[in-house]
């Protein structure tokens, strides 16, 4: 056993109630009422709000008319990853945050729920959309299988580039499927929409990491472009004494359990600390609690006010009784016969606003405390992966580690363009399908298509 | 209190709501149920010799997940035996001596055969007869129905047979599927009609399967034209009573769209006495007369109405010919940047299907944002260019975002036929909306 004390697994049925759908598919009579209220607005500002532009009320009003098929696609135009997005955007930030039934002092209209309605009937039909453009003869590999590649590869497939996914994982999708909530998707979800991108003759070769088991040379070689969408690796070091013991986890490693194995077979602590407070600390202080875990801290060394997670996060982990610890620092990470048993904190009173306006935390001395936990989570964002591209010349890294690009998502090294958390530094599904597309019609001008508009 | 009570053709009516000559108004048990509800009377399903029903019969039109925007049906008159309709009108006239019962009658076009069915029909008690010339389906088929209706002569004619027999007041039931419905009021009245009842149900055909063809309301795969009705015809029996308020000097039953107690001021507002009401009642119930009763009677206090007669009919000189309104009167569309969700239906309505006289932003609306923080766009009215049509403030979603303003143009009002007058006299026009002297031909 890796932790000290592991909370009692659950019944079976248990664990899919906790990790069932959050916002369940709708019915035909529910997607009908719901599109029904849309007002159809012209230069509707959901459409301007979604980092795809959807063409929001046009899809809503092909399910008001019953034209499921077009209605998806309106959607997969803009954006291939629609489904995912209808299930994981932040919609309350985004399309349905922009809604003008907020002025009217109405509920906004479910765009996330009507978008995956729509998604779904294609399919679960097997309604094949979109096919392969004519072979234009050029070749395109792109790295990663993540949102962004797969956009990417979705658009230059259908005018008729042959483009090769290569991923080092088992399995494609990226983040997508190792990354996300289970109660939001599961991994079979993503899948089914890497079978999309498949669907229009993309090739995606699984197990492969670029720069050791192919060179950069011989990609150059065999490709006339490289997409670049890595995304990023691990969640950052503390460099906390103690973060070396058993039973300490960064967050992608510990949501990625969630989404290939199955619930039962996931160790989790009876007692959990989690470290940082953005929407993944939620997705991690959520997925303890659904797991079986019997108390939660969310440690956080701001105030509730600096929080960076959304409200309706914030109001997900609250549900499901995490207890919020503010200003309040991890100091070292306690242990017992090698494994984590308690996480000391200090106390932190806010300061000046830094150079990002956030009060910066000041230790209070003296006012240390020892959690008593079983498990340390560490959510405090994820490292970049992007040292193994300085071996190709001209790719420049910005300070951060993330990739620098031109406006048409072209790196340092012409042939070679990036997008989505490699370039960002870590955003939603959408914006890397958005940048994705928008990789692919740089690229697309760059390899003289005369259809280029960026 | 405002007293409900009306006179039709000297019959005392407990309030002026009606239920319709149809399946309400079935059977002794739907009319007295009907009548502890609330209604003041009952035209009773048309009787005449049984007819055999088709399944199904009913088709309706949703709009936006309202239910039955519009009705039809092919369904024919009563399809119990004569006896049976007669002796349960005597049986609810005994119980319910104040509430009118009036029987709606169809026979073949023979006067002898009219006669003895006015005769069995005010034997029976009932206070009325209403002759059923409206039917659009079925009965035209066989000569009766609205194959009577649509012909002057032929409504003329029977009218005048059953006047020969009938001690009661006798209501023609209009068609609406006919060229001009004034004429054929007018015939009526001619023979002797002393109420006319209208709008029956308009021709119609509810729709297509398109993956079988078969139209609606289906019947073994086929379908027949039927009889429209419901909130989606009201608009067309409002202008049909008021043309028809205008032609006769007799008693109007007004029919068609009626649901809510407003539908039915408006009505009276037209000219009309009483109304009736079928499709709302299939919809809902008898309950729906409670609102009925209470809203109007609400209204009439607010208004100071004592009696139905203070409105009845006040409405109909102001529906006046297209060439009598003052051209010389202009609106112009107001938008209240604070009501405005930035929805554009406006701009768009007004630049593709209108007459270009909004622009998509404003200065008013820069800066306003939602409660997340979005931007708002706020339309602006070009007001040298509004032509105070109307159709902003109609397509716009958020109540009295959009108002019509009136503006001063400083000149007398001035018509179509005054300027066809003046130019006749060779006079000059003052004239904000045309400018150039009007063609004799005119548009």
């Amino acid at each position: 056993m890796t932790l000290l004390n592991a909370a009692p697994k659950l019944p079976a049925e248990q664990y899919e109630k906790n990790f069932a759908d959050i916002t369940p598919p709708m019915t035909r009579r529910q997607a009908l009422i719901e599109a029904e209220r849309c007002l159809y607005c012209f230069d509707a500002p959901c459409t301007v709000a979604c980092p795809t532009h959807i063409d929001v009320p046009a899809f809503i009003k092909k399910i008001m008319t019953g034209n499921l098929r077009g209605s998806a696609r309106v959607i997969l135009e803009a954006n291939i990853l629609g489904e995912s997005c209808g299930r994981v955007c932040p919609t309350e930030v985004l399309c349905e945050g922009a809604c003008v039934m907020h002025e009217k002092g109405e509920k906004p209209i479910e765009i996330g729920r009507l978008q995956r309605y729509a998604v779904d009937h294609v399919l679960d039909n097997g309604i094949q959309l979109f096919r392969a453009g004519a072979p234009n003869d050029k070749r395109v590999a792109c790295v990663g299988s993540g949102p962004a590649s797969l956009a990417c590869a979705a658009e230059l497939a259908k005018w008729g580039y042959a483009v090769t996914l290569f991923d080092r994982n088992k399995l494609a999708g990226g983040l997508n499927t190792y990354g996300i909530a289970g109660y939001k998707t599961r991994a079979a979800d993503s899948l089914r929409e890497v079978e999309l991108v498949r669907q229009l003759g993309v090739t995606i070769r699984q197990g492969v990491e670029v720069g050791r088991d192919i060179t950069f040379a011989e990609l150059e070689k065999q490709f006339d472009a490289v997409f670049l969408g890595v995304g990023l690796g691990e969640t950052w070091e503390l460099n906390l004494p103690g973060e070396d013991l058993r039973g300490v986890y960064g967050a992608m490693e510990f949501i990625e359990q969630t989404k290939i194995k199955s619930f039962p077979e996931i160790e989790v602590g009876r007692r959990v600390a989690c470290i940082g407070a953005g929407n993944t600390a939620i997705d991690v202080v959520t997925a303890a609690r659904r797991l079986g875990a019997e108390t939660v801290y969310l440690v956080y060394r701001r105030s509730e006010q600096e929080m960076p997670a959304f409200k309706y996060e914030y109001a997900l982990a609250k549900n499901d009784g995490v207890v919020f610890l503010w200003q309040t620092q991890p100091v070292r990470v306690l242990g017992r016969d090698a494994k984590a048993a308690g996480l000391e904190c200090v106390r932190t009173r806010l300061g000046e606003p830094d150079a990002k306006g956030r009060r910066a935390p000041v230790v209070i001395p003296g006012s240390e405390f020892t959690l008593e936990v079983d498990m340390v989570v560490r959510a405090v964002g994820q490292r970049p992966v992007t040292e193994f591209l300085r071996a190709v010349p001209g790719i420049e890294l910005r300070k951060d580690g993330t990739v620098a690009v031109s406006e048409r998502h072209q790196t340092g090294n012409a042939k070679y363009f990036a997008g989505g958390d490699c370039t960002n530094g870590g955003k939603e599904v959408v914006d890397g399908v958005a940048e994705g597309m928008g990789a692919a019609r740089g690229l697309d001008a760059w390899l003289g298509s005369p259809r280029a508009k960026i | 209190m405002a007293d409900l009570r009306v006179k039709f053709c000297g019959l005392e009516s407990p309030n002026p709501f009606w239920l319709a000559s149809g399946p309400p108004a079935n059977t002794a048990g739907q009319v007295m149920r009907a009548f502890d509800a609330g209604w003041g009377g009952a035209v009773w399903k048309t009787i005449g010799e049984p007819i055999v029903n088709t399944t199904s019969r009913y088709g309706g039109i949703d709009l936006n997940g309202v239910k039955v925007m519009g009705f039809n049906n092919i369904e024919l008159i009563s399809d119990r035996p004569i006896e049976d309709n007669l002796r349960e009108i005597s049986e609810v006239k005994k119980r319910y001596p104040k509430h009118l019962v009036i029987a709606s009658l169809m026979v073949e076009s023979k006067r002898e055969s009219w006669h003895q069915m006015v005769r069995r029909a005010e034997d029976a008690g009932s206070d009325a007869l209403e002759l059923n010339f409206g039917c659009p389906h079925g009965m035209s088929e066989r000569g009766m129905g609205s194959a009577v209706g649509q012909v002057p002569e032929y409504t003329e004619m029977i009218t005048s047979w059953v006047k020969e027999a009938a001690r009661t007041p006798v209501i023609v039931k209009l068609t609406p599927n006919v060229t001009d419905i004034t004429r054929i009021a007018a015939a009526a009245q001619k023979g002797g009609a002393d109420a006319v009842s209208l709008i029956n149900t308009i021709n119609s055909l509810m729709g297509v399967d398109l993956d079988t063809f078969a139209p609606h309301p289906t019947v073994a795969g086929k379908s027949s034209h039927g009889g429209y009705c419901g909130p989606a015809v009201k608009p067309v029996a409002l202008h049909l009573v008021s043309a028809v308020a205008k032609k006769v000097r007799i008693p109007i039953s007004g029919i068609g769209g009626v649901g809510y107690w407003n539908d039915a001021a408006e009505h009276i507002a037209l000219g009309a006495t009483t109304v009736q009401v079928c499709t709302a009642v299939m919809h809902y119930g008898f309950r729906i007369v409670e609102d009925m009763i209470d809203g109007l009677s609400q209204y009439m206090d607010d208004h100071g109405f004592r009696s139905v007669e203070d409105f009845r009919g006040r409405a109909v000189p102001n529906v006046a010919d297209w060439g009598d309104l003052d051209l010389n009167y202009k609106i112009i569309a107001e938008i209240h940047p604070e009501l405005c969700i930035g929805c554009q239906l406006c701009y768009v309505a007004c630049e593709d299907g209108a007459h270009q006289c909004i622009a998509p932003h404003s200065a008013a609306g820069n800066g306003k944002t939602n409660v997340n923080g979005k931007g708002v766009h706020v339309p602006r009215i070009i007001e040298e260019e509004c032509v105070g049509c109307n159709l902003c403030a109609l397509v716009c979603p958020v109540e009295n975002c959009i108002t019509m303003k009136e503006v001063e143009t400083g000149l007398p009002p001035m018509t179509w036929n005054d300027r066809v007058r003046q130019q006749a006299a060779g006079g000059v026009y003052p004239d904000a909306a045309i400018g150039a002297p009007p063609t004799p031909s005119g548009d």
